[in-house]
């Protein structure tokens, strides 16, 4: 195996936990609820996913109870600044406090402790392929679920009525109720996907790409998921793009240190914030593409006359 | 008085003869200590457009939203073509056939013109087959639509034809339609009455709301006139003048408003020379070598429809953008590089046009909000840094007193305030000042007629004085009863100010539309 087929294994590893928990925070945003416990609802993923691959002795149960307490983070969320119309941003805050705090509390007994990790899937023949093979044909089950994720909000968002919906509601949550549009019902939906994509992304973490529990394993992987929404104009391809790019300067950052190359890991790590940022200011130039793509929606409260 | 209490029967009138489609018996609807909606009873028949009237504030959106089933009422009960029904949702509504255009518009400003409509129709209509539907149906009505245009790019009249076009294909029996024709122009409101002729014609129900009433008495067959919550009368609109509706409306007299001599010629006191600015944005409009002077003594209206430039041309007069020095004048004195601060001090006074976030801040008192127009312009409100709140209060009280502003308690916060009176508070700011020169952006936006009537009288009053007053506006009643001379913006240019006598509304909707620019055009390319 190559250094460079190497490399890319590691930046499909790196970008998969970003783009799962981006891809559901995308249509959270688009739907016009910003939600800030990303990193909480991933977190708590990681543990509880860890813990039940622990009991059950399976990592798919492990995935599939992460997506839960991603879920149950979400409702919370979802009830609150929905049903409640607490302030979003803070909420969002507290949400990530709070995922980080119960999950170090519930992992506390698996610290240290071996976890079971999800295999890749081989690809009989195809996975044999020189080069690409083991890239495109050997990877585990949650890497080809975040693609096809991709390809499912893209289609959804833009080609369905339901996506027509999440956008209108994101868009202009008075006129969508005006039509008769559930506008809290589509937003409650659009907040547990977002768990549910959120706890799945930190149950990779703890089941493939670590499989094992740390204590603040998600390492801000959270934040960079929300700055990937923005990065990619809350459009789901360019979010795909933009998850293999952060994820690439993530392991460039491991390959800098190995091979003693002069610049500080700290710069390489604050890249994906410095692309963000630099997005925000190229796009929030180009009106036209901020208007048509921002959900105008975004974190504004809704509470229907009635 | 040819009106009647709704308790008789409607016996003037043309024949009212179609079928009652929707009647509402008894509506009560309450919002706190607000009654706004009491014991409401209106009957719209196939057939007919049926005008809503009212001031703001007298129940008229209430009345729609219940009977669109975006409000639930507290008391009464509706009947949709003799049963009895509950319309719990916008949803049910256009399921039984009733479909409403709204004056705020609902429409999506990110999503296609297609897309917006895929919206309000019931699910699993085909996107393709949609957008022949709506070029057929937009060709029909001659409202033309371009399906897979964004609606951000598009004017407010297109959007106006989208709300109406998406209506439409939902096939309703009975269309609500509150204040079409605000954002139109004549000749656009003319395409639109016909398209209205011709549903009744299919049968068609229509209520009409429309501050409008030149409009009103010429396209409805029944009036229905609400105040307070109430409805005072029924009539026949064609029956009644203009005042007399209006008299139903406010309850008393509205007052002729009275010019009074137009003085002779004095000084310049507001020159606007070759002003020219980018577009800031793609929904901005590019100011084109604007020239215009507006004399002491005199009252200029720019007329246009929305969004052709006056925003623009507002923020470039008052300061909020800068040109270059010489391109505004007040009083002679090159003021282009200055800010607000230094216009206002050199005896210029602003009021833009959305009074609620920029004409005043919501969260503030009123004598906070008098502070921050007037902190430097020789009231005495802010001495050595400190805000001197007394001489605030002092002004807040004699601003409300002498322009009628009415709110539930002293010095209230100013989102607490009606539209109306709002509009009152701010444009009686600055008029308390007594400035040498007033730009108003849309004085009378969303007010009632009694109050439109004080802020018109008040503007001509300051002129009188000697002052050098600009109006934009877009209703050309209110320009042709205020202004001395008028000129027309179109896409960021402004035409010749010419003397509103010799001004007619048909030339005025040409030099809207641009017509006069465009042979201008054709001549310079020959």
């Amino acid at each position: 195996m190559g250094m460079f087929e190497a490399i890319l294994l590691t930046v499909i590893t790196a970008a998969t936990p970003l783009l799962l928990a981006a891809i559901g925070e995308l249509v959270v945003e688009r739907s016009g609820v910003l939600n800030l416990g990303v990193e909480g609802m991933m977190i708590l993923g990681a543990v509880m996913g860890f813990a039940a691959a622990q009991a059950t002795g399976s990592p798919y149960a492990g995935a599939l109870c992460a997506m839960l307490a991603g879920m149950t983070l979400a409702l919370l969320f979802g009830f609150l600044t929905i049903h409640l119309v607490a302030n979003q941003v803070a909420t969002g805050l507290a949400l990530t406090l709070l995922g980080l705090g119960l999950a170090g509390m519930i992992g506390e007994a698996f610290v240290g402790r071996p976890g079971v990790r999800l295999q890749a899937i081989d690809i009989p023949v195809l996975s044999d392929l020189p080069v690409v093979g083991r890239i495109l044909f050997g990877q585990d089950l949650l890497v080809y679920i975040s693609l096809a994720l991709v390809a499912a909000v893209t289609y959804v968002l833009f080609h369905t009525r339901v996506g027509l919906v999440i956008r209108a509601v994101g868009d202009n949550h008075g006129s969508a109720h005006a039509l008769g549009v559930s506008v809290r019902k589509v937003r409650y939906l659009a907040v547990l996907f977002g768990g549910a994509c959120a706890g799945l992304a930190g149950g990779y973490l703890s089941l493939a790409y670590t499989p094992q529990w740390i204590e603040g394993m998600t390492a801000g992987r959270g934040w960079i998921a929300l700055a990937l929404v923005v990065f990619a104009t809350w459009r789901p391809l360019r979010l795909l793009a933009g998850a293999y790019l952060f994820g690439a300067v993530g392991i460039m950052q491991f390959h800098a240190q190995a091979h003693g190359f002069g610049i500080p890991s700290q710069f390489l790590s604050a890249l994906p914030y410095a692309a963000t940022i630099a997005v925000l200011v190229i796009i929030s130039r180009n009106r036209i593409l901020t208007r048509i793509n921002t959900p105008a929606c975004l974190g504004r409260p809704f509470v229907p006359d009635r | 008085m040819t009106a009647t209490t709704p308790t008789d029967p409607p016996a003037i009138g043309r024949d009212r003869q179609g079928d009652i489609l929707l009647e509402a018996r008894g509506i009560t609807k309450r919002f706190g200590d607000i009654l706004a909606n009491d014991d409401v009873s209106i009957a719209l028949r196939a057939g007919e457009i049926h005008a809503l009237l009212g001031e703001n504030g007298a129940g008229k959106s209430t009345l729609v939203k219940i009977l669109y089933g975006a409000l639930e009422p507290n008391g009464g009960t509706l009947h949709w073509q003799g049963r009895e029904v509950t319309i719990a949702s916008p949803a049910e509504a256009r399921k039984l056939g009733i479909g409403m255009v709204f004056q705020h518009f609902s429409l999506f400003e990110a999503l296609t013109v297609a897309e917006n409509i895929a919206l309000a129709l019931p699910r699993g209509t085909a996107m393709r087959e949609l957008s022949a539907r709506i070029r057929e149906v937009s060709r029909d009505y001659g409202l033309t639509l371009d399906p897979q245009a964004i609606v951000a790019d598009l004017p407010v009249g297109i959007r106006q034809r989208i709300e109406i076009v998406r209506c439409l294909l939902q096939e309703p029996q009975l269309i609500i339609m509150d204040e079409p024709t605000s954002v139109l122009t004549p000749q656009e409101a003319d395409q639109l009455f016909l398209t209205l002729e011709r549903l009744t014609l299919e049968g068609c129900a229509i209520l009409y709301i429309s501050h409008r009433l030149e409009e009103v008495k010429r396209i409805c067959h029944h009036a229905t006139v609400m105040r307070h919550g109430k409805v005072i009368s029924e009539c026949d609109p064609a029956r009644e003048t203009a005042a007399s509706l209006a008299r139903m409306m406010v309850g008393s007299a509205v007052h002729d408003l009275k010019r009074g001599p137009r003085p002779d010629a004095g000084a310049v006191r507001l020159e606007l020379r070759g002003l020219s600015a980018p577009a800031d944005g793609p929904f901005s409009v590019a100011i084109d070598t604007v020239d215009l002077q507006v004399r002491g003594g005199e009252v200029v209206a720019i007329a246009g429809i929305a969004g052709n430039g006056q925003g623009e041309l507002f923020d470039l007069v008052s300061g909020e953008r800068l040109s270059s020095s010489g391109s505004v004048q007040i009083d002679g004195q090159a003021a282009g590089r200055s800010g607000i601060t230094a216009r206002r001090r050199a005896g210029a006074a602003f009021v833009p046009e959305e009074r609620l976030g920029h004409g005043a801040v919501p969260g503030l008192r009123l004598s906070e909000n008098i502070v921050l127009t007037r902190h430097s312009t020789g009231d005495g409100l802010v001495r050595g840094g400190f805000v001197d709140t007394d001489r605030a209060g002092e002004l807040e009280k004699r601003i409300k007193n002498n322009f009628g502003v009415r709110m539930s308690h002293d010095d209230a916060e100013a989102r607490a305030l009606s539209g109306g009176n709002l509009q009152k508070f701010v444009i009686g700011r600055e008029l308390d000042r007594q400035p040498g020169v007033l730009v108003v952006n849309q004085p009378t936006w969303g007010v009632d007629a009694g109050a439109a009537a004080l802020i018109r009288q008040e503007l001509i009053d300051l002129s009188r004085q000697g002052s050098a007053v600009l109006v934009i506006s877009q209703d050309l009643d209110e320009i042709f009863e205020i202004a001395d001379r008028i000129a027309v913006i179109s896409r960021g240019h402004l035409s010749e100010a010419e003397p509103a006598e010799t001004m007619t509304r048909e030339r005025i909707g040409l030099l809207m539309g641009g017509m006069e620019d465009r042979q201008g055009g054709a001549t310079h390319a020959a």
